[in-house]
């Protein structure tokens, strides 16, 4: 009955797109199909030192509902992280995404996964938009063995090597010279991928940063600093800890562009054209005008150094989701039910994924002493009383 | 006061002899010499040639042939992809040598001198060192980080620290420090083959000086093992530890002590971290008294942690306190006297080995 329905809209819906209803069966599936859209951007960019991509953005239908489904998922996952936190399931370091989720699925959906993406401490969907499972994300929350970094890693620390996506670090800032260090290794490899090294409003003031760039802009790596600007480094506002909040002009010698960064359709224009620009003429900055709606971390309720008026103005006026969903509607692509399902199971699958990763067990007490080297050389190592604990690392 | 006289006329008397000595002891089954820095040139030559994912890194290592010509010829040899001259920006290039390393190449990343990687050291323990362990395998980081450790020759506190208890107390790193030729060519290889971060402390006053090498070592397969100490001198009386420069002095010492009829076992650690604890114990165990030498602050250092696996594992063989001998508890001074003072000499040596054996020379408080 399901399927009828869905067919029923099918039909009607499908006689107001142009080209290829024709040869469309009438059962539609909700995943969309390829025919070419092209969408405006509402926010122009904003470019120094180059020439700004055109704000019309070529997509399809399965790509807009991609992004729905993509990003619900996302905001479902981090929202239940919050409550697995408050539960006490989740210690230590929890830094939710919220908000932000266009800028990992925009970014994803422009590059391929021979492109290498390094991010900081707040990993969790850019994790999942690379091809990290949700069993993963939320058992390596739980520090369980069915978590991607097995337990061991935690919150800061999820990694993905084989789809190129290198974490996950805790220090701020480390990460860019770790990018740019990728992006020498591609260059270096003649393997003509790009490396996008993600970044905060918060660590853009960061000296090793420049001193990456400088690098780079001189070797011509194919590196592109993205800052996202949710405009607080931690409970610091962009203008008190920066003398020049315009973060895309920092490179001074290097381009950059500032982009609407709760746009899907924008971020992916703007890393389209940054791999473009990487690839022929070395580095390129990608500010990315975006906001966090949880506070920094966990232990942090975000209210104390901005207005809830502003938290909850950004939610109705800029929402990444509300803006795909709005687009999915306006452009017949599915029905508001349909969308409203399509939240429904991601919701489910979120539920059935912290259902197993609740059943997964915490690592064995051996692999304490595991993975300390790659190539331990039978050395031993000790427990805080050696002479109860010792072990051979492999 | 005679007593310290009877000891400097001792001292003089064997400055004389040494030199003959050291020469004597320098003739082996092969002929050829070669300096350390030499050996470190050539296996970086050869591990380069061997590997193309090997690449230098570092400030004036191109172009300038090298600060200490560690890496001369090199550019030439390999070209400016793989011979990187690097801006002076310790915390931007380390981090760089490391994100590649994530990568799967294989960068040496060359500091002027360990003093300047404090800037970087975030980079080496945070970046490199843990990311094996929090990736649970994930990504490995098998980068070496290599230049001159420890006191030079008049260069002044910010120029003189040695950093091997640093580096060598961080879980996930590997810590080399070579004395000779030998241990400079077959550690710098292994260093590099090692898929793990090796910290590599070199010496620059080794730099210039010459060692027999066999054909062995000169072949290019030639490679030490990591986590190894070398019994260079074999003795029955006392255990001397010691690793780079100083142990070429506790060499010396043990001759001195030959003559009193003191036989000191002299063990070159090679690998600070994994330190060789049984190779240690084994010789403590055969001796019953141990000095360890080191040229870096006393607090924390090295021998403390030797000192400490010694009392755990053959508390019950040792007929004397262990004694320790290293840089003075106090930043490198600049004039000459002072820094004599200041870095572990000999005579400093000779004096905690009597002491272990029971046959210290009273004090000077006394005369």
């Amino acid at each position: 009955m399901a399927l009828s329905h869905l067919a029923a809209s099918a039909s009607r819906s499908s006689s107001l797109l142009k080209p290829l209803s024709s040869a469309l069966s009438l059962r539609r599936p909700i995943s969309g199909d390829n025919s070419p859209l092209t969408v405006e951007t509402s926010v122009p960019f904003t470019s120094h030192q180059c020439e700004a991509p055109s704000c019309s953005v070529e997509t399809n239908p399965k790509e807009l509902l991609t992004f729905f489904r993509d990003m619900a998922l996302m905001r479902r996952m981090e929202i239940a992280a919050d409550s697995l936190y408050k539960a006490k399931l989740i210690r230590g370091f929890c830094h939710l995404y919220d908000g932000q989720e266009a800028v990992a699925v925009g970014m994803e959906a422009a590059i391929t996964k021979k492109d290498c993406i390094i991010t900081a401490y707040r990993d969790h969907c850019t994790f999942v938009s690379r091809g990290g499972t949700l069993l993963e994300v939320f058992a390596e929350l739980m520090g369980r063995q069915a978590g991607c970094s097995k337990g061991k890693g935690g919150s800061m620390h999820f990694y993905k090597k084989d789809s190129n996506f290198y974490g996950g670090h805790g220090i701020v800032g480390a990460q860019v010279p770790l990018g740019c260090g990728l992006a020498f290794a591609q260059k270096y490899s003649k393997d003509e991928t790009v490396t996008f090294a993600l970044y905060g409003d918060g660590a853009a003031n960061q000296g090793q940063l420049f001193e990456a760039l400088n690098i780079s802009a001189l070797w011509d790596l194919p590196a592109i600093l993205v800052c996202e600007n949710n405009h607080y480094g931690m409970g610091t506002a962009e203008w008190r800890a920066a003398k020049s909040p315009a973060y895309y002009k920092r490179g001074d010698y290097v381009p950059g562009l500032k982009v609407d960064g709760m746009d899907a359709l924008a971020v992916k224009q703007a890393c389209k054209f940054a791999k473009e620009h990487a690839l022929k003429n070395g580095p390129i900055i990608l500010e990315m005008d975006t906001y966090r709606y949880h506070g920094h971390s966990m232990s942090d309720p975000g209210s104390t150094y901005r207005t809830r008026d502003e938290i909850s103005g950004v939610r109705q006026e800029r929402d990444p989701i509300e803006r795909i969903r709005k687009l999915i509607l306006s452009h017949d692509l599915a029905t508001e039910k349909e969308l409203k399902d399509v939240e429904k199971e991601v919701r489910k699958e979120v539920d059935d994924a912290i259902a197993q990763a609740k059943e997964s067990p915490m690592p064995e007490p051996s692999e304490l002493f595991t993975n300390v080297y790659a190539k331990g050389l039978g050395v031993e190592s000790f427990g805080a009383d050696r002479k109860e604990v010792r072990a051979t690392l492999p | 006061m005679l007593a310290i006289a009877r000891q400097r006329m001792l001292g003089q008397s064997f400055k004389k002899i040494l030199p003959a000595v050291s020469v004597l002891r320098s003739y082996s089954s092969a002929a050829k010499q070669i300096t350390v820095r030499e050996a470190l040139n050539s296996a970086l030559d050869e591990e380069m040639s061997a590997d193309p994912k090997v690449f230098l890194m570092g400030e004036e290592v191109g172009e300038y042939q090298g600060a200490y010509k560690i890496t001369k010829g090199l550019l030439e040899k390999y070209g400016p992809e793989r011979v990187l001259d690097t801006p002076i920006t310790e915390a931007g290039f380390t981090g760089i040598g490391v994100g590649a390393a994530y990568y799967g190449l294989k960068p040496v990343v060359e500091f002027m001198t360990f003093n300047f990687s404090m800037q970087a050291i975030d980079h080496i323990i945070n970046s490199a060192a843990k990311s094996n362990y929090m990736s649970a395998g994930q990504i490995s980081v098998p980068i070496v980080f290599r230049g001159p450790n420890g006191a030079a020759a008049g260069v002044g506190a910010q120029h003189s620290q040695c950093y091997a208890a640093w580096y060598a107390s961080c879980p996930g790193l590997k810590v080399l420090s070579p004395y000779n030729s030998e241990d400079a060519r077959g550690l710098l290889k292994a260093a590099i083959r090692d898929p793990d971060p090796v910290v590599f402390l070199e010496n620059e006053l080794l730099y210039g000086e010459s060692f027999p090498v066999s054909d062995e070592v000169l072949d290019s397969s030639f490679c030490l093992p990591i986590g190894k100490a070398k019994i260079e001198r074999e003795g029955k009386d006392v255990t001397i530890t010691a690793f780079s420069k100083m142990v070429g002095y506790a060499l010396k010492v043990s001759e001195m002590l030959e003559r009193d009829g003191i036989y000191a076992e002299v063990i070159n650690l090679r690998s600070i971290r994994p330190l060789d604890r049984s190779t240690i114990n084994t010789s403590v165990r055969k001796t019953n008294r141990l000095i360890t030498v080191e040229e870096g602050f006393p607090q924390h250092g090295v021998g403390a942690e030797i000192c400490a696996s010694v009392v755990e594992e053959s508390f019950s063989y040792l007929d004397a306190p262990v004694e320790r001998i290293a840089g003075a508890d106090v930043p490198m001074p600049y004039a000459a006297n002072l820094e004599r003072m200041a870095v572990p000499q000999v005579e400093d040596i000779v004096r905690a080995a009597k002491r272990a054996c029971y046959r210290s020379v009273p004090l000077a408080a006394t005369a």
